[in-house]
């Protein structure tokens, strides 16, 4: 019986110990569900929160690259309106290069000789090529006697054309105020009054009109002056004017020297014979 | 390298069309004074386009459209009429003759560098 006690109280103390035991396992069977759980609290929070800052990221960068489309449709409407600008610009470069070329060929032409007739002919030409007139006439001063006379004409008899008196008429006026005269519209007359031009531009040196350039005139298709032809006409009523002005007195004076050679040749002669 | 045919009596509106045609990439400009000189140089040189005038001394454009249209060398070349007869009835018949195009003076040198270089194919 005495040797009973003490397996009976090893028993009883492994049992203490095997259920000590038991509830240990117990209660970590216990802490690992529940951290479990805590765990699967936090990878549930943890996807969440990734969620949201992905979305808030995905959101920064919409608003980002619309906020980049908004300043490129900005740059291309302001290239755009660049382009524009640059198209028109270069439209009124090249309209400006046009009217230079054309100013220079009939300055070119008109400084490109020294013979009278042969100026006249070219300021003719310029007339009817490059600004498109059908009937005009030019008169220069004569100064001795104060009158207007028919030098050359385009489209009418210059024969037809009277001489006119330099203080008197419409031309007259062009004359001793030195400014051109431009009617109101590019009116074809059928009968033709040389005394009342459609424009009448001076011919111009300096401040001394040497005469006019009367318009009746122009052709079909003109139907309004252009600058070109405004600037023409400057060119005109300057070197137009110039050019006559010094053929005339070229021609002339080679004339005069003829004459003085003949004279001289005469006289070398006659001492001989 | 094209060659432009410009027939035109007018010492001054030759140069002018020669001065614009310097906007046509490699060009050449022949000048002639009249439809004769200017057969005469289409038999010389290999012509690509011609510009002719209506009004001319010796022959006028109209009667070197006819001829070109009717030989069979030179046929195929396109002509611009460049006048100062504007009338309608004046194109008309220009262009019945066989011309390809018809520009009244006075001259937009821009429209005609455009013509020239839509007939010889240049991009501008």
């Amino acid at each position: 019986m005495k040797e009973e006690i003490p397996i009976l109280r090893k028993a009883e103390e492994f049992l203490q110990i095997f259920r000590k035991g038991e509830e240990f396992t117990k209660s970590l069977l216990k802490e690992n569900e529940r951290l479990r759980f805590r765990v699967a609290e936090l990878e549930e929070e943890l996807a969440q929160s990734t969620n949201e800052s992905r979305i808030k990221n995905y959101k920064e960068r919409i608003r980002m690259l619309e906020a980049e489309i908004a300043s490129m449709k900005d740059r291309f409407n302001e290239v755009e309106r660049e382009n524009k600008d640059f198209a028109k610009r270069y439209i009124e470069v090249e309209e400006e290069n046009n009217n230079l070329a054309n100013l220079y060929v009939a300055s070119y032409q008109l400084h490109s000789t020294l013979d009278y007739e042969e100026v006249l002919k070219i300021v003719l030409e310029i007339i009817i090529n490059l600004i498109g007139a059908e009937v005009f006439a030019i008169l220069l001063v004569d100064e001795k006697n104060n009158r207007l006379i028919p030098v050359a004409a385009e489209g009418m008899d210059k024969d037809s054309i009277p001489e006119m008196e330099i203080d008197s008429g419409l031309i007259g006026e062009v004359v001793t105020e030195g400014e051109g005269y431009f009617s109101d519209e590019m009116v074809r007359l059928k009968e033709i009054d040389p005394r009342n031009p459609i424009v009448c531009i001076p011919l111009k040196i300096k401040e001394h009109v040497i005469g006019v350039i009367a318009f009746y005139s122009f052709l079909i298709q003109k139907t309004s002056f252009s600058s070109i032809d405004y600037e023409l006409f400057n060119l005109l009523a300057g070197h137009a004017a110039t050019a006559i002005f010094s053929s005339r007195l070229y021609t002339q004076s080679e004339r005069k020297l003829s004459t003085i050679q003949g004279f001289l040749e005469l006289l070398r002669d006659k001492p001989g014979k | 390298m094209p060659n432009i045919l410009v027939v035109e009596d007018s010492p001054t509106m030759r140069q002018l069309i020669s001065f614009a045609m310097r906007r046509v990439p490699n060009s050449r400009v022949i000048e002639s004074t009249d439809g004769v000189d200017a057969l005469k140089k289409l038999s010389n040189e290999k012509i690509d386009i011609i510009l002719a005038d209506i009004n001319m001394p010796v022959m006028d454009g109209l009667k070197l459209v006819s001829l070109i249209r009717n030989n069979d060398a030179f046929k195929e070349i396109p002509i611009i009429i460049i006048t100062t007869e504007g009338a309608e009835e004046d194109r008309k018949r220009a262009l019945a003759l066989g011309a390809d195009d018809y520009l009244p003076k006075p001259i937009q040198t821009q429209q005609l560098v455009k013509m020239v270089k839509d007939y010889l194919g240049i991009k501008a």
